[in-house]
């Protein structure tokens, strides 16, 4: 297994973290892992995006010029990403902030309202963690276990009390996704 | 060594360097390196060392230089602008003999440049980068772990051959989290003593940190006493690995460069083509000896970079004309792909067969 | 260097002699140069401190270059302006150490100038003797940033010499520093008289006391003549420190934290806050 996922959004989305905590809940299942983000202005509010690398073997490039999946926060990601994806590669979409259909027609898509189940749940920063429990259920590179294992490992002290609530954004994002797979 | 923990590269190699017993470091902010000065300003206070956020560059190396005159282990970071400003100090340092580590995060240059990845400080950092006849050792770690493993050795070397020493990273490097384990750290006390150091001339002569000799005869002594130097380190510190030595064909990159290389070399092996890596370590001394392993087998060699051609020198120079040695780079901040890599394999293979 | 012994006569007693601080050997600077004067008055005060065995000198480029040659210290050479920047390495290093930079024009206040300032704004616990004539000596008789308006050098040749309006005008280093909260002492001094250099003396000196009691940068002025690069003799040298160089370089302590310490408690005394 050689996975590269790229995770884009707005900056503020959570797609680094995103993306962190897949690379924590894989080092912790004995995988190996890479995270690369893009860096540069675009850091401070802009759109951002990092690259994730969930391997059985030692990660080769850290960047992901071909990923096989993509998670798309906003549209301007969509737009940005949808070429690059491999042909039969994921394609998850945040329904929520990005209205446009995808061109694609040779990859799997997964549609999920994080912005808006995230909000139901009463805290909008969750958004991340919908849209990751939908790619989860939809691509298991890591279990969702490891996920909520990871953040408890990795939050400070003053973020545990949210972790229930982040486990309940997991699970909501892997329900939206269900029907569709 | 310790558990596995993931870290971004930049602050794995400020923690290597606390590790390794450097205490002073002396730094000012440009992208992609900032995580190094972040991390060192919290880190160092915490084992009694010191963070000074320096005017300059200008000013943090020659920071640099005082520190290590005074018998400290020490270093600064920083990224292609900033280390062009670093280079007076450099060579006041190797002039004086004096060892630090200099860390570079390559961006594209020249000029202010971008703040992507890049490789094209290459010979800036091979060849001695300020004014004189001197060498600094340099090395092009591939992943986080290697950056961390030689930050140790640079170190050790610095001090061993009163010397400064330069980590070629990238933007790349420095910004991407993977997994390291990092070493037990050594114990100050067991680093080897500095008589030589300014500490105050105390029951002894005074010990003097120079690189004046306005006498020519005396100035030519110095470099010769220098080039002696150098020329142990290049007989006995070459570091390099050689993957798939028995094939006809070899890729040579460094840095990031090969681990897309190396995905590249999957592929065409994959194909059957007989395709290898040389992968320089240290770039300064360039190990040639690798080299000597393969090239009287092999057919070819392909130098890839992120530049328009600047280690394919020291290639030629190690191949000198017993095969063809083509090049392919992207620059600027551009990173090739593996994509891209395999074409210029299969180009260097059927340009032979044809 | 180590001194030589001598045979007293009985009933007499030495007061004059070579400061330990100092080497003895013959100096390389132009007859009628004050540099000499200068390093003494440093050695003396090194001496009187006890300071000479736990001492580190930083010697920039300048004709003073080859200081570490005739002060008996540990020494380390530093580039072109860089000797602030040496000295805050050497002195995180080595907080217990007697640390100081010995500086030309040139040097301080051209290339140097970011170094100096950013050593005085964060408070370095360095000594910084700071030699002004008013010329590049070393490189032969250019211009420098303290250069008088009219004054000729090389570089700011006849009939005019120095021009404001195409070289600006000579920068008076201490009244810039003596607004930096982290300079502790600030004092020009000038080695043109007896009684000028024994004033100086007592500048070195409060300097170097600044360091040791921890209360920030310290730093000395000396107004000192370059006869040769001037083309005068050495007394007319001296005496044209007095009538040209200082009504722009005025002579006077412009901070002391001591006596800011002492003005202020008398404010506070008196009820009035300090500002």
């Amino acid at each position: 297994m050689n996975l590269g996922v790229i995770m884009a959004g707005f900056g503020g989305q959570g797609v680094m973290s995103m993306g962190q905590v897949v690379c924590y809940a894989g080092l912790a299942e004995g995988k190996e892992v890479s995270w690369l983000p893009s860096y540069g202005p675009e850091m401070r509010g802009g759109t951002a995006n990092c690259a994730v690398v969930v391997s059985d073997a030692p990660v080769g490039s850290p960047l992901v010029a071909r990923p096989d999946a993509v998670i798309i926060m906003n549209r301007p990601s969509l737009e940005k990403f949808e070429a690059a994806l491999k042909p039969g590669g994921l394609l998850v979409i945040n329904s929520s902030l990005c209205d446009k259909e995808p061109s694609r027609r040779d990859v799997r898509v997964v549609k999920v309202a994080a912005t808006d189940l995230a909000n139901d749940l009463g805290d909008i920063r969750v958004a991340n963690m919908v849209a990751l429990g939908a790619f989860l259920a939809a691509c298991p590179v890591v279990k969702p276990d490891s996920i909520v294992d990871a953040l408890k490992k990795n939050l400070p002290p003053h973020h545990q009390k949210l972790i229930p609530l982040n486990k309940l954004a997991l699970e909501r994002g892997a329900e939206a996704a269900a029907g569709q797979l | 060594m310790g558990q596995r923990v993931l870290m971004k590269g930049n602050e794995a190699l400020a923690e290597a360097a606390v590790r390794a017993g450097c205490r002073f470091f002396f730094g000012y902010p440009i992208t992609p390196q900032n995580e190094i000065p972040e991390y060192m300003s919290r880190r160092l206070p915490e084992v009694g060392g010191t963070f000074i956020q320096a005017e300059s560059e200008l000013a943090a190396i020659n920071m640099v230089y005082g520190a290590a005159g005074a018998g400290a282990r020490a270093m600064t970071s920083s990224s292609s602008p900033g280390v062009s400003l670093k280079q007076e100090g450099i060579s006041y340092m190797a002039a004086a003999e004096l060892p630090g580590v200099v860390v570079n995060m390559v961006r594209g240059g020249p000029g202010l440049g971008g703040i992507q990845p890049a490789q094209s400080d290459y010979y800036q950092a091979t060849r001695g980068g300020g004014h004189g006849d001197y060498r600094t050792i340099v090395f092009g770690p591939a992943t986080v772990q290697e950056g961390v493993d030689v930050m140790s050795k640079a170190f050790e070397l610095a001090d061993k051959y009163r010397t400064p020493v330069v980590i070629l990273g990238d933007g790349m490097m420095g910004q991407m989290m993977e997994p390291v384990s990092l070493p037990e750290p050594l114990e100050l006390a067991k680093l080897p003593l500095k008589p030589w150091a300014t500490t105050g001339a105390k029951g002894r002569r005074p010990n003097i940190i120079n690189s004046l000799f306005l006498d020519a005869e005396e100035c030519e002594k110095h470099n010769l006493a220098l080039q002696a130097k150098y020329d142990i380190i290049q007989a006995t510190e070459q570091m390099a690995e050689i993957a798939f030595p028995d094939s006809d064909w070899f890729v040579v990159a460094y840095g990031t460069t090969a681990r897309i290389c190396r995905e590249a070399i999957q592929e065409a092996r994959a194909q059957g083509l007989s395709v290898g890596m040389v992968r320089p370590i240290t770039l300064w001394p360039f190990p040639v000896n690798a080299f000597e392993k393969v090239v009287e087998r092999a057919k070819g060699f392909l130098t890839v970079e992120m530049s328009l051609g600047q280690m394919v020198d020291d290639v030629r120079l190690a191949v000198n004309g017993r095969c063809p040695v083509r090049f392919f780079g992207r620059t600027g901040g551009m990173v090739p792909s593996d994509e891209e890599v395999l074409a210029e394999i299969e180009k260097m293979v059927e340009g032979r067969t044809r | 260097m180590v001194d030589k012994e001598f045979e007293r006569p009985k009933g007499t007693e030495i007061v004059y002699e070579r400061p330990k601080s100092l080497t003895d050997v013959v100096t390389h600077y132009c007859p009628g140069c004050t540099h000499g004067i200068a390093h003494r008055l440093v050695a003396e005060v090194l001496d009187e401190l006890d300071a000479r065995e736990r001492a580190v000198l930083v010697a920039p480029v300048g004709c003073s270059v080859l200081a570490y040659n005739y002060f008996n210290l540990d020494t380390q050479q530093a580039a072109h302006g860089r000797a602030p920047a040496v000295a805050t390495g050497i002195k995180r290093v080595l907080p217990d150490r007697v640390v100081f930079t010995y500086q030309g024009d040139g040097d301080l206040a051209a290339i140097g100038t970011a170094e100096i300032v950013h050593a005085a704004v964060r408070g370095e616990r360095i000594t910084v003797i700071f030699i002004n004539n008013a010329i590049f000596g070393m490189t032969g008789g250019q211009m420098a940033p303290t250069t008088l308006l009219g004054q000729e050098t090389t570089t700011s040749p006849k009939p005019t010499g120095r021009l404001a309006e195409r070289a600006g005008y000579p920068i008076r280093v201490c009244e810039m520093l003596s607004q930096l909260d982290g300079a502790a002492y600030v004092a020009r001094g000038s080695l043109s008289s007896p009684q000028n250099i024994a004033k100086a003396k007592r500048h070195i000196r409060k300097a170097f006391q600044a360091q040791l009691e921890g209360h920030g940068l310290g730093i000395v002025e000396l107004l000192s003549s370059c006869n040769v690069g001037w083309k005068m003799s050495p007394v007319d040298a001296l005496k044209w420190i007095d009538s040209h160089m200082v009504p722009v370089f005025p002579l006077g302590v412009f901070k002391d934290w001591s006596a800011a310490g002492v003005e202020a408690a008398r404010l506070a005394d008196s009820g009035v806050a300090a500002g």
